[in-house]
């Protein structure tokens, strides 16, 4: 079992709680994992991305080699498209659909979105309202982490057991709130796929 | 139980464990986060393990030298550029030796992810003849670093560890081993060993020669090194560092059919080398970085086989390596892989939204449309961005402190108004002397200290600056009547114009210190500024 995940967004846009999730359910599954991230100048309201392994053997690479994603998971949408080349050719596309304006030349949105669509297997969702409706926009990553689960290679208890472990010293409420949008997520991918 | 690390973790936790007494070290991308895990473990606050920010990279190291000398074992931890800030110490530690185990860090940028060019550190390691270790993995980060400790005992050497970005900021599930004790105050036996006047430096020097044999030796029999037997001899690879975690993804699951020579610790390990080219035809080097080892087999043994890698062209000659830029260099058919849509832009990084940096351009570029021949001589730290659009109002980047020297020589050429805006921690890391040789000499500079109190660019790490730019600025020499506080906001920018414009016409040194915290500092740090400040009354 080998799957391949990237994260990306811009800067401060917190693809590293995914990431933090994904890793902290991995271990606690015994499986191994790999997870590079980008720190310093890129950070900076710049582009973005973690490179996530997980496998039941050993892994060598902290890079995904091109063409062997399994999914990208995106938190912003023109930047889900920088890393199309990882990408495996049935491989899933996973994205929220807001936006982040910090570029003149930015695309237009219907021209963005009608290129995502054209790609199998996407999910193109706006996870900052679901979140927002849930009663807590800063979970947008997490409703896109849900919406992404079924693909990843660990079961749905070690995912939200992880969230638990991470959002604990932030009280119970914030867990709840969390544990939901996941779930919504989930549900909303669900639908659409079907 | 696993532990998840970065490598830069697993780095840090492994010093903990290998009973270091202190780290010293200044923060840079990407060898950071090892002296920030230091500086947030219980386990080292409780063992009282030194671990505040230095000044620099020079004062680091030294001070890391003196806890060796005291007979402790200490670290010190850099990216590759602090390296040349350090390199006096750097060169002469290895010439008297340490007492307690020593070991340095420093991480290259291949690629330049953060830095200003992508120099690799074996080259320093090689230059001072210490032994250099290059972690693969980040288990094995953890191993090397407690094998770097007695390593360094053992020879009597610090060691250099060489960490590349990659490998710095990638997460893995880590196993850690007992820990070590801290040692105790033990003074050097020789009491010469440490005193490189030239008599005695001669000496310490013929010792350094002499153990060579034993570095080499040590390298040879490393459990680090691994010759790996293949049964197609049609080529041999050698693969340093991370670059053999690249190399066998290339092979999965079914195991690399050539013979691999992994190294991971230098002085290269001549007899292992020997072995691959007696038995296979061609030769593939694989290294991050320069091509540090394929220029010395390359030279010596390409002869009689061919050594191919980033000289040869077989590989990209500058920037990372990576499963891909490998695959092609092992020969295999191309891919074809999506490729990116024409509508995707690039996202350059930018200074954050409410960034002081932002007003301080603002006024620099109004003053730019009054004078024709303003030259802005920038430096290292978020400042830096104000080289990109939309300010674009800084026309040079070279090194730490360099704004404020490159506006004096500029200056003594006769450019007037000459600029120089820096950081403030920037500016303690390696302005002040250069403030000084403009006292001197009352060179017609306006040097504007971008005060955001923090080492930002980092991760808005603590800066020595905080609470003391007036009292250095006025101890260096700087007049008071030339010596401005303003604060960067939107609403005072005719106001801090005013000031700036008033300074450039200052036929003198004048310093302007643009006083508004980093927006990245946490809350509790904030408050810890405000009293800094009452402390200092500005």
């Amino acid at each position: 079992m080998k799957s391949n995940i990237i994260l990306s967004g811009v800067g401060g846009q917190g693809i590293l709680t995914i990431a933090a999730i994904i890793d902290t359910a991995t271990l606690n599954s015994n499986l191994n994992i790999k997870q590079s991230e980008v720190h310093g100048m890129s950070q900076r309201g710049g582009a973005v991305q973690s490179h996530v392994r997980i496998s039941d053997k050993e892994i060598f690479s902290d890079l995904i080699p091109k063409g062997k994603a399994d999914v990208i998971i995106s938190v912003e949408p023109m930047e889900l498209l920088r890393y199309l080349p990882y990408l495996k050719n049935d491989g899933y596309l996973i994205t929220d659909s807001n936006p982040f304006l910090n570029i003149t030349n930015y695309p237009e949105l219907e021209e963005l979105y009608s290129e995502i669509q054209s790609h199998p297997n996407t999910i193109l969702i706006d996870a900052k309202k679901i979140a927002k409706e849930i009663g807590n926009a800063r979970a947008t990553n997490i409703v896109l982490l849900g919406a992404a689960s079924s693909i990843l290679p660990l079961n749905e208890e070690s995912l939200k057991n992880a969230i638990k472990i991470l959002f604990e010293r932030k009280g119970e409420k914030i867990v709840h709130k969390n544990i939901n949008a996941f779930d919504t997520g989930k549900k909303i991918a669900s639908t659409l796929v079907s | 139980m696993k532990h998840l690390f970065l490598g830069n973790e697993a780095l840090a936790q492994a010093a903990i464990d290998a009973g270091i007494s202190g780290v010293y070290s200044y923060p840079g991308t990407p060898s950071t986060e090892i002296t920030e895990y230091i500086q947030k473990s219980k386990l080292a606050k409780e063992l009282n393990i030194h671990s505040q920010w230095s000044v620099n990279e020079k004062t680091a190291m030294e001070a890391a030298l003196g806890m060796s000398y005291a007979g402790k074992r200490a670290m010190t931890v850099m990216k590759h550029v602090g390296l040349n800030v350090a390199a006096d110490v750097f060169m002469n530690m290895s010439v008297s030796g340490i007492n307690g185990g020593l070991v340095v860090v420093v991480a290259d940028d291949p690629s330049m992810h953060s830095s200003q060019n992508e120099q690799d550190s074996r080259y320093y390691g090689r230059f001072a003849l210490i032994p250099i270790l290059e972690p693969s993995t980040q288990q094995e980060t953890y191993e090397i670093t407690r094998y770097a400790f007695h390593l360094s005992e053992q020879m009597g050497l610090p060691v250099l560890i060489r960490m590349v970005t990659r490998l710095s900021h990638s997460r893995a599930g880590i196993t850690t081993s007992k820990r070590e004790t801290q040692k105790e105050i033990s003074l050097p036996k020789n009491p010469h060993q440490f005193q490189l006047i030239p008599f005695y430096a001669r000496k310490r020097y013929q010792h350094l020669i002499n153990i060579q044999s034993d570095n080499r030796e040590s390298s040879e029999n490393s459990f680090f090194n691994k010759y790996i037997e293949g049964p197609n001899t049609s080529m041999g690879i050698i693969a340093s560092g991370i670059a053999y975690n690249y190399l066998l993804e290339n092979f999965e699951d079914d195991g690399c059919p050539f013979p691999i020579l992994k190294i991971s610790q230098y002085p290269m390990p001549k007899k292992l080398i020997k072995k691959l080219f007696n038995k296979c035809k061609k030769i593939l080097v694989l290294e991050d970085g320069y091509p540090f080892i394929e220029e010395l087999v390359g030279d010596f043994l390409g002869e009689k086989q061919k050594v191919i890698g980033r000289l040869t062209g077989h590989l990209n000659r500058i920037g990372e390596l990576d499963p891909d830029n490998i695959r092609e260099a092992l020969g295999f058919e191309q891919k074809h892989t999506k490729k990116i849509p024409k509508i995707v832009s690039g996202r350059p990084p930018e200074l954050c939204v409410g960034c002081a940096h932002r007003d301080l351009f603002d006024a620099i570029n109004e003053l730019g449309k009054e004078i024709s021949t303003q030259q802005v001589f920038g430096d290292i730290g978020c400042s830096a961005l104000g080289v990109l659009p939309p300010f674009q109002s800084i026309n040079t980047l070279i090194d730490m402190g360099a704004s404020i020297t490159m506006a004096k020589g500029a200056a003594d050429a006769g450019i007037h108004p000459s600029i120089a805006i820096i950081g403030d921690s920037t500016f303690t890391h390696s302005g002040m002397t250069g403030l000084l040789d403009a006292v001197i000499e009352k060179t017609p500079i306006t040097i504007i200290i971008s005060d955001n109190s923090a080492i930002a660019m980092t991760g808005a790490q603590d800066s020595s600056a905080s609470g003391r730019l007036i009292t250095i600025c006025e101890g260096i020499g700087v007049e008071e009547d030339h010596l401005k506080v303003i604060t960067p906001l939107h609403k005072n920018l005719e106001e801090n114009i005013n000031t700036i414009r008033q300074e450039l016409n200052y036929k003198g040194v004048s310093v302007v210190i643009a006083q508004r915290p980093c927006i990245q500092i946490p809350k509790e740090k904030k408050a810890k500024l405000r009293e800094i400040k009452k402390e200092a009354s500005y």
